[in-house]
């Protein structure tokens, strides 16, 4: 299948360097200490952040950090065949710990001693790059609930076909069986938090990737400060003095 | 306008929308006094005087000798010492705070207490006032009886006693004016709204009402009880030993609340609800002059809660904040 048309064109018609629309909301769950959606193109996640907060069995209480807790999951009628997936199934496992690990080493843990942060995600519309897109909303539900970061976290997938590095893929790229990779780095400590490839590619081949989808992680990471920090100036100056 | 804002959590029609945006966006020209380096993300590198040196404060980190924010929020200085408040975080405790939080737990000679921290508070036995005001050490039957004082789901108002390195803080309600509270309304709100003042027990007299403006965002509205209406809350009159605890209330009875109260308290509820999702401070002024913005436009307290009346709030704010500056 041609994934590139002789024009330069993806199937949506991006360019092979281009990202999707990045759209975000941040406040969307009222009662939730943080919350946000964040959209890449038609995928559109929601996260939402509990805590930091009293643990909740006691047994897992750890006296010099706090315990980070993640739960993924996908809405029913998030893709086009509906099917019920709950958040018990292999997918939603791993990808609840790769969340979860990935926000863990942002986070200042130490900070928030015996204490609990939970973190719910959920997509609510899946077109690929959903891990990115879950880790972005993460970033910035955690941000809302004032949580103490080394870093932002920004994710980009990236992927290679037709002998053309992708970036950013949607469902039919990221279904047309070329490899893909999800990189989720610290843009200002310039540190790679979370690199996860599941396919086998030349050497040459994976560092053009890898760097496409760095570069495509500090694209979001600048949308992603610069939702922040409109968040920010909007409460500080609806307060007033 | 363009600026997309910050979602609120009642419906609002497309006019309805445009007008609060028009109306968030004076009440942002007005406030324009904060410099724009002022505001900071999470890893935004923080502007200091390396020369002289500094003192890294809470929501600030070190990295390859440069300050890094940890925390979206506005950089304060104080002298050497440059700290990161963050907006919407959880109740960052002061000893010395006023707080009003709900029993959780009843454990062995304490209560955990939710007070919207980032853990549940202590209130140890030894820091309550016994019954009658008797002055003793707590013996093993008093421990037994500890449910008599306060019980799960309680609510409370108190004080922050200490503060230890773990994070755990402990509370006190040893004083009159603190103890349980019964027969009113609790709010909730965001803990950055409300400022640390002398005074966070306030009795609107014109309104028979008593508001407990708790530091961790917790708000209690309630009937002015009788037995204070004479004294001023904070004066312990002479015979204050022998009285009960729980700021005057009969403790355990439901007192007859007139049906004209109600409203008043419904109304001063919706109020500070309303405050508190406009993002605007909330003190005495603020909810009595919305309160009275309500009355003068012939608002019924439960359609203050709706998107028009949040509108007007803002708009009217925005006008107020315009003729001052």
């Amino acid at each position: 299948m041609d994934f590139i048309s002789p024009e330069g064109l993806r199937l949506d018609g991006r360019r092979p360097l281009e990202l999707r629309q990045l759209q975000a909301e941040i406040g969307v769950v009222e009662k939730a200490d943080g919350s946000a959606t964040f959209e890449m193109g038609n995928t559109k996640v929601i996260a939402v952040v509990y805590g930091p907060r009293e643990v909740q069995s006691r047994s897992q209480q750890q006296h010099d950090q706090a315990l980070v807790r993640c739960e993924y999951s996908m809405a029913s009628f998030s893709t086009g065949d509906r099917r019920r997936r709950g958040k018990g199934d292999r997918r939603a496992t791993e990808l609840s710990l790769v969340i979860r690990q990935t926000m863990e080493a942002a986070i200042l843990t130490n900070l928030l001693p015996r204490s609990q942060i939970d973190i719910f995600v959920q997509v609510l519309q899946a077109d690929g790059g959903t891990r990115a897109c879950c880790i972005n909303a993460a970033t910035l539900a955690l941000a809302d609930a004032g949580i103490p970061m080394r870093d932002i976290v920004a994710s980009c997938a990236a992927g290679y076909l037709n002998s053309t590095p992708i970036l950013d893929l949607n469902y039919l790229e990221d279904s047309g069986g070329g490899p893909d990779l999800t990189v989720a780095l610290f843009p200002k400590l310039d540190k790679v938090s979370l690199l996860q490839m599941d396919s086998k590619i030349p050497l040459d081949v994976f560092e053009k990737v890898m760097n496409l989808a760095s570069e495509g992680a500090k694209a979001v990471a600048q949308f992603i400060r610069e939702k922040l920090m409109e968040n920010t100036k909007q409460l500080v100056l609806a307060k007033g003095r | 306008m363009g600026e997309p804002m910050r979602r609120t959590h009642f419906r609002l029609s497309p006019s309805q929308k445009e007008r609060l945006s028009q109306a968030q966006e004076r009440c942002r020209e007005a406030a324009g006094s904060v410099h724009a380096s002022a505001f900071v993300n999470v890893g935004d590198t923080i502007l200091v005087d390396y020369e002289n040196g500094f003192l890294r404060g809470h929501g600030t980190q070190l990295v390859d000798g440069q300050l890094l924010a940890t925390v979206c929020g506005v950089v304060e200085r104080v002298n050497k010492l440059v700290s990161v408040r963050p907006l919407r975080a959880r109740y960052n405790p002061e000893t010395g705070d006023v707080v009003v939080g709900r029993i959780t737990e009843v454990a062995p000679k304490r209560w955990k207490v939710d007070v919207n921290s980032r853990q549940d508070a202590q209130l140890m036995l030894s820091a309550v006032n016994l019954p009658g005001g008797i002055q003793r050490r707590r013996t093993a039957t008093d421990e037994l009886n500890m449910r008599d004082l306060f019980t799960e789901n309680d609510l409370i108002s108190a004080e922050v006693q200490t503060l230890h390195q773990d994070g755990s803080l402990h509370l006190h309600t040893r004083s009159l004016k603190y103890g349980k509270l019964e027969n009113g309304h609790l709010v909730k709100v965001a803990p950055y709204l409300i400022k640390r003042l002398k005074q966070h027990f306030h009795q609107l007299k014109q309104y028979g009402v008593q508001l407990i403006l708790g530091c961790n965002g917790y708000v209690w509205i309630s009937a002015v009880p009788p037995s204070s209406s004479e004294m001023e809350i904070d004066q312990k009159p002479a015979d204050s030993e022998s009285r009960q605890p729980g700021a005057g209330t009969s403790e355990g009875q439901n007192v007859e609340i007139t049906r004209d109260l109600r409203v008043r308290i419904c109304r001063i509820a919706n109020a500070v609800r309303v405050l508190g999702a406009c993002g605007f401070m909330i003190h005495p002024d603020s909810i009595v002059d919305t309160y009275e913005a309500s009355l003068s436009w012939g608002i019924e307290p439960r359609q203050m809660i709706s998107g028009e009346f949040h509108v007007r709030v803002v708009e009217r704010e925005a006008e107020q904040r315009s003729k001052k500056g």
